[in-house]
């Protein structure tokens, strides 16, 4: 048995210190108040303390750390986007992912797999030619490939689809397409927040923003008012009730999202698999579990059930790709809410509200955008306007028709 | 399964239907002003709360209004557009 093991059996005490402290009571007054402790939240807490010295911040989380999308969705990072805007902002994040263990000092399970996007119609793989060839120009690794090189990787994959589904004429393969562990990633950027002075406050909620002669005063919360200047929104499916509060009209919409995972399996699936026209993604996680995600669910609900439907639905398609899988168990499915925006793009920055910044519309692509949405967020916060990597994700971009259409977007159509 | 009602086919499993969003009323497009229209074209009412909502049945080709909570996702009643949902 390991030393440090044993350590935890004999002590009395737990041995480790904590992750980051629960401070017991919620301050007066705040520099920055940030509503929603999950990921972006998080990270936008770590970059304000870290690179503007900006350190008296409270984060509000009104269930525990890392509750909502962050732990919820299927934790694939890429930035083969189609969108310049998109693709130079989802490529800064990836970037910022490769080193974040390093940099946050915590093993996050970073792990480059290789993004397979199935093509199953010469349609589609003409799309899939014009995605690598964006890709390419915008200087991302990404390109078409070959029924065979598909086979060569994922060998147990069925190629016909067993002939109940449109066989496969190709993919776009992006090879720095990654996964990683995305509650650790949470609990990385809260540690390293606290480290600097941010306060964590978990079980608060917000139940007011107080806006005087269209600035923020402070935030009402079950426990207390607290007196500030400046608020972040980082609560992606809980964005319109916060919205409300401030009478701030957006487009956003909540759709569930679901997910599984099966029982753990030994290491064989080496690359992320994804298929839009049979809406399935998946991928093997460092534990072994295949974890699977498909579509949005059909309609509009603020609501985090789960469904049979959807695991019957999924798992279904799973076999047209996978038949050797007919026999693995799925233990586990979940919802998440989808916060979603008309043009599969965020809404990042300012906004009419002095004092009050947003960081929403993060639909299905939220959890890869973690690292970049916390340094930008930071960056807009600390100086009051937007950093120029999100200009274009800006509200004010439905006022104006400056819309930018993401087609490279998971899980919806398009 | 999720049923939804339907005012011509009564119950009806949720795979039949196609959702429509809120209800809203459209501004005349000649005397609003372009943040009007874009609001009216872009934003919606995000929240939770009881809606109006349009609901097809596909199978029959029926469109028709339902108000649901989209909090818990009970159905509260159904009608056709014309009957207004007064009577």
């Amino acid at each position: 048995m390991p030393h440090r093991l044993l350590k935890f059996a004999l002590s009395p005490d737990y041995p480790e210190s904590r992750m980051f402290r629960a401070p017991s009571r919620l301050g007066d007054r705040y520099d920055v108040v940030i509503i929603g402790g999950g990921g972006h939240g998080l990270a936008a807490a770590y970059y304000l303390a870290r690179d503007y010295g900006i350190t008296n911040v409270a984060v509000l989380e009104k269930d525990y750390i890392g509750a909502g999308g962050t732990g919820r969705n299927t934790a694939i990072v890429r930035s083969n986007y189609l969108t310049p805007e998109g693709a130079a902002f989802y490529q800064t994040s990836l970037e910022l992912f490769q080193d974040l263990s390093r940099d946050l000092d915590y093993n996050l399970f970073y792990s480059e797999r290789g993004h397979f996007t199935l093509a199953h119609s010469p349609a589609s793989l003409r799309t899939q030619r014009w995605r690598a060839e964006v890709n390419k120009h915008l200087g991302i690794d990404s390109r078409v490939v070959a029924p065979g090189f598909i086979k060569e990787c994922v060998p147990e994959l069925d190629l016909s689809c067993g002939g109940q589904q449109a066989p496969i004429y190709g993919a776009l393969y992006h090879p720095p397409g990654a996964i990683a562990r995305h509650d650790a990633v949470a609990w990385a950027y809260a540690r390293g927040a606290d480290e600097r002075g941010v306060e964590i406050h978990q079980n608060v909620s917000v139940t007011d923003i107080d806006v005087r002669d269209g600035q923020v005063a402070g935030v009402q919360t079950d426990q207390g008012y607290i007196a500030t200047n400046k608020v972040l929104s980082a609560v992606a499916g809980w964005t319109t009730s916060i919205t409300e509060m401030v009478d701030l009209r957006t487009p956003l919409v909540i759709y569930p999202l679901q997910a599984l995972v099966s029982e753990p399996l030994k290491p064989f699936l080496n690359h992320i698999v994804v298929s839009a026209s049979l809406h399935l993604y998946v991928s093997q996680s460092s534990r072994g579990e295949l974890v699977g995600g498909a579509s949005l669910d059909p309609y509009e609900l603020i609501s985090m059930r789960s469904t049979l439907d959807f695991a019957e639905g999924l798992a279904g398609h799973m076999l047209d790709l996978f038949p050797c899988w007919s026999q693995v168990n799925v233990v586990r499915q979940w919802g998440g809410l989808c916060d979603m925006t008309p043009d599969f793009s965020p809404i990042m920055g300012t906004t009419p509200i002095e004092g009050f910044y947003i960081d929403a519309g993060w639909g299905t692509w939220g959890f890869k955008a973690t690292p970049v949405s916390g340094l930008t967020m930071a960056h807009t916060v600390a100086t009051d306007a937007d950093h120029p990597l999100i200009r274009p994700f800006n509200l004010q971009r439905f006022s104006d028709f400056q819309l930018v259409g993401e087609k490279g977007a998971a899980s919806v159509g398009h | 399964m999720k049923l939804v009602p339907c005012p011509v086919n009564g119950l009806r499993p949720l795979q039949e239907f196609h959702f429509g969003g809120e209800v809203r009323d459209m501004p005349d497009g000649e005397a609003v002003s372009d943040a009007e229209w874009a609001d009216y074209v872009f934003h919606r009412r995000g929240e939770g709360a009881v809606k109006r909502e349009w609901w097809y049945h596909v199978p029959s080709g029926v469109w028709f209004i339902a108000e649901r909570d989209n909090r818990t996702d009970e159905f509260v009643r159904s009608y056709l557009y014309e009957e207004n949902g007064d009577g």
